[in-house]
């Protein structure tokens, strides 16, 4: 699915991601821990191409396409769907409006008809349902006044929406009571099958209580130090990152 | 990111102006030049009254006596006033059908997608057709005097209505208003006149499409909407012109008067020639426009898109006189290129427990500047007036500027104000966001704007809300920003 080389990456001159190496293969669910500042949250958006960063070497390619230079709509277009930490407010523009001008994006980039309005609404009010969520939902303008819970929420209701090929959690569990918690974790296990992939990055277990984890990686100082499996979570909540240092 | 959305703008700024040809016709069309004899012989080919050739000539008597205004946030070159002709007409005259109406100008009308075929007009719209400085044609004039509803060009108004011209032209803008507006008194040649009887409530929407296509000529249309008690009316005006190198000259006057308990919704679409890149031609638009809500629990409410001219200057105002009167203001301007927009708005509370509501959107790319002016007063016996004013600006790139100077003379101490005033660049992450879902960034742009100005366009007649909509879309397409 995704392959990462030895990637480098800066922002206003200063170096944060320091030569990683990681490939998520399809039907599988990665994460990547790591402690504050140590690039994780650089790695999920250089991964989605945003141009505040700089990519100084290595590369990144889905299916074998190489996309380290492709636009950040076209490797949306591509697969690559991130679920953001903190999603921001677009004050007039309608959910349903935006979902679907998303959706029928990536449609039309798969040579499939536009979804009309009757059966888009049929299919987002379903996924609405499992959410929690009233189909009000829609009508409100995107992440406009939105609590901490409905802009996850949110966030899971286009995951599901637009069905990606990869699909990067930046933190989506954090400030989540445990019934918001479950309700993602709920999106994210309806999500997945074995044509995609998964990249969770998180600071705690207890996402992954809900959400079963293939390979664990650990990450510091802009590289990943050690990878495993779900062991490593409980050695990280029991004894913090100080035994990777040396 | 920054860069890449520059050139996007550029790219949109690039943009043609779709409505920028000519029509060959022939025309009438004075010499340039301003004077009383000018105006004798404008009002002779009208064949106007006496009385009202009298008004004229008053009016640029004090003309000649005031000097352009200077306090605007705009530049451009001075006017030369001599230089322009005041008066152009296609040869052949207004005629009842409009089989009479020279083809050419209908085709005109054709391609700026106004039909003014009544069969394929859109339906529950009547349109004047304003070519230069007189009125081609009026749609659905019989099926409007079945409710004694008049819809007419000015011309015909002063002929056949004198006594309702007599009493309402200049009752709102005195004719030695402010210097555009006494010039427009002197020379005006045309424009719409709208009569709704009591109680009733105007059947369609009533519209002005103007459209300038001379050169070197002035348009000096003048627009008189009169609702009468109870009654109530939506008007549209909509505004076009040829790309040329020279600035051309607009300046109109637009008076409204609503009585008890009458509405009068007067939405504008400004999309007049903008100039070109480097800021050569375009429209200098010079407008004056102003509503007495004269009766109790009357309502004047001005929606205005500008998008369009070179300079923009204008201040759509509400002297609220009756108690229980409302005001209101709803403006989306966008500045591009080297575009200058001075808009805004004057609310003056005259009546008790009068309510006013300014919501205003400035839209700035390129190195266009757009800057907001807007008053509210509160007169010593307007008991518990209200205003609420909420002026935003959005910058698109880093050239263009935004200003907002709000004007606040309250003289009751029971009145109540609001006012809220934002400013902000279109944001990275926005883009980035709507980016990241495949949304290809023209697309984020027009996405984001447009739901910017959402508030407004909510306040349009639904047939041009949408017009609306595409407007800014094209008028911002690979703009971003």
């Amino acid at each position: 699915m995704i392959k990462i080389k030895n990637l480098e990456a800066s922002i206003d001159d200063k170096t944060i991601l320091k030569g990683i190496d990681m490939e998520i293969p399809a039907g599988e669910v990665h994460v990547i821990m790591g402690r504050n500042g140590s690039g994780k949250s650089t790695l999920a958006n250089v991964i989605a191409g945003n141009e505040a960063y700089e990519v100084d070497g290595g590369s990144i390619s889905m299916n074998d396409t190489d996309i380290t230079e492709m636009s950040i709509e076209n490797r949306a277009l591509e697969g690559i769907f991130l679920c953001f930490q903190y999603p921001v407010a677009i004050p007039g523009v309608g959910m349903a409006y935006f979902l679907r001008s998303a959706l029928n994006a990536h449609r039309k980039h798969q040579g499939k008809d536009e979804m009309d309005a009757l059966e888009f609404l049929n299919n987002a009010k379903a996924i609405l349902s499992e959410l929690g969520l009233d189909d009000s939902f829609l009508k409100r303008s995107i992440n406009d006044g939105f609590s901490g819970g409905e802009k996850k929420k949110s966030e899971i209701l286009q995951l599901l929406t637009i069905n990606p090929k990869l699909a990067v959690l930046d933190e989506t569990d954090s400030g989540l009571d445990v019934d918001a918690l479950r309700t993602v974790a709920k999106g994210v296990n309806k999500f997945k099958n074995d044509n995609n992939s998964v990249l969770i990055i998180t600071h705690y277990q207890r996402l992954l209580n809900y959400i079963k984890p293939d390979v664990v990686h650990l990450m510091i100082d802009g590289k990943i130090v050690e990878s495993g499996d779900m062991s490593l979570v409980e050695k990280v909540e029991k004894d913090g990152y100080s035994w990777l240092e040396k | 990111m920054v860069d890449k959305n520059q050139q996007v703008i550029d790219k949109t700024l690039e943009q043609e102006y779709k409505y920028g040809f000519t029509t060959d016709i022939d025309q009438t069309k004075f010499d340039p030049g301003l004077n009383e004899e000018v105006i004798t012989k404008l009002s002779k080919i009208k064949n106007e009254p006496k009385w009202l050739l009298e008004w004229r000539l008053k009016a640029f008597k004090n003309w000649k006596k005031m000097s352009e205004p200077t306090w605007a946030k705009i530049e451009y070159e001075p006017i030369d006033y001599q230089a322009l002709s005041y008066y152009a007409a296609p040869k052949q005259k207004k005629n009842d059908s409009l089989d009479d109406v020279d083809p050419e100008i209908l085709e005109t009308y054709n391609k700026l997608g106004i039909s003014l075929d009544e069969q394929k007009r859109l339906e529950g719209v009547a349109v004047d057709a304003v070519f230069d400085s007189v009125s081609i044609a009026t749609t659905f004039k019989d099926e409007l005097a079945k409710h004694g509803i008049i819809f007419c060009s000015f011309s015909e108004a002063v002929h056949d209505h004198p006594e309702l011209i007599k009493k309402y032209l200049g009752s709102v803008i005195p004719a030695t208003d402010n210097y555009f507006a006494a010039l427009n008194s002197a020379v005006f040649s045309d424009g719409s006149f709208v009569y709704i009887p009591k109680g009733v409530r105007c059947p369609m929407e009533l519209s002005t499409y103007f459209r300038i296509n001379a050169t070197n000529t002035g348009q000096f249309e003048r627009t008189l909407i009169v609702a009468d008690e109870g009654s109530y009316v939506s008007y549209l005006e909509g505004c076009t012109a040829p790309m040329r190198d020279e600035n051309q000259l607009h300046a109109a006057c637009v008076e409204l008067v609503a009585h008890k308990d009458a509405t009068i919704k007067y939405s504008t679409i400004q999309n007049w020639y903008s100039g070109d890149k480097e800021g050569k031609g375009g429209i200098y638009n010079f407008v004056t426009k102003r509503g007495t809500c004269l009766g109790d629990n009357s309502k004047i409410s001005w929606t205005q898109v500008e998008t369009g001219s070179a300079i923009t200057w204008k201040y759509p105002s509400v002297i609220m006189q009756g108690d229980n009167s409302v005001g209101e203001f709803y403006s989306v301007a966008v500045t591009k290129n080297k575009q200058q927009a001075d808009t805004g708005t004057k609310m003056i509370h005259m009546g008790k427990n009068t309510k006013s509501t300014i919501i205003t959107k400035g839209i700035s790319a390129g190195e266009g500047q757009n800057t907001y002016r807007g008053g509210v007063k509160i007169l010593k016996n307007a008991e518990n007036a209200q205003n609420f004013s909420q002026c935003d600006s959005i910058l698109i790139g880093d050239k263009c500027g935004a200003h907002t100077f709000p004007y606040i003379d309250v003289k009751n101490p029971s009145a109540k104000m609001e006012h809220e005033a934002t400013t902000s660049s279109i944001g990275e992450d926005q883009l980035f966001y709507c980016n990241q879902r495949g949304i290809k960034l023209d697309d984020a742009v027009s996405m984001i704007v447009n739901g910017f100005c959402k508030e407004v366009f909510e306040e349009l007649p639904m047939e041009f809300a949408v017009e609306a909509k595409q407007l800014i879309e094209v008028t911002l397409e690979n703009s971003v920003g």
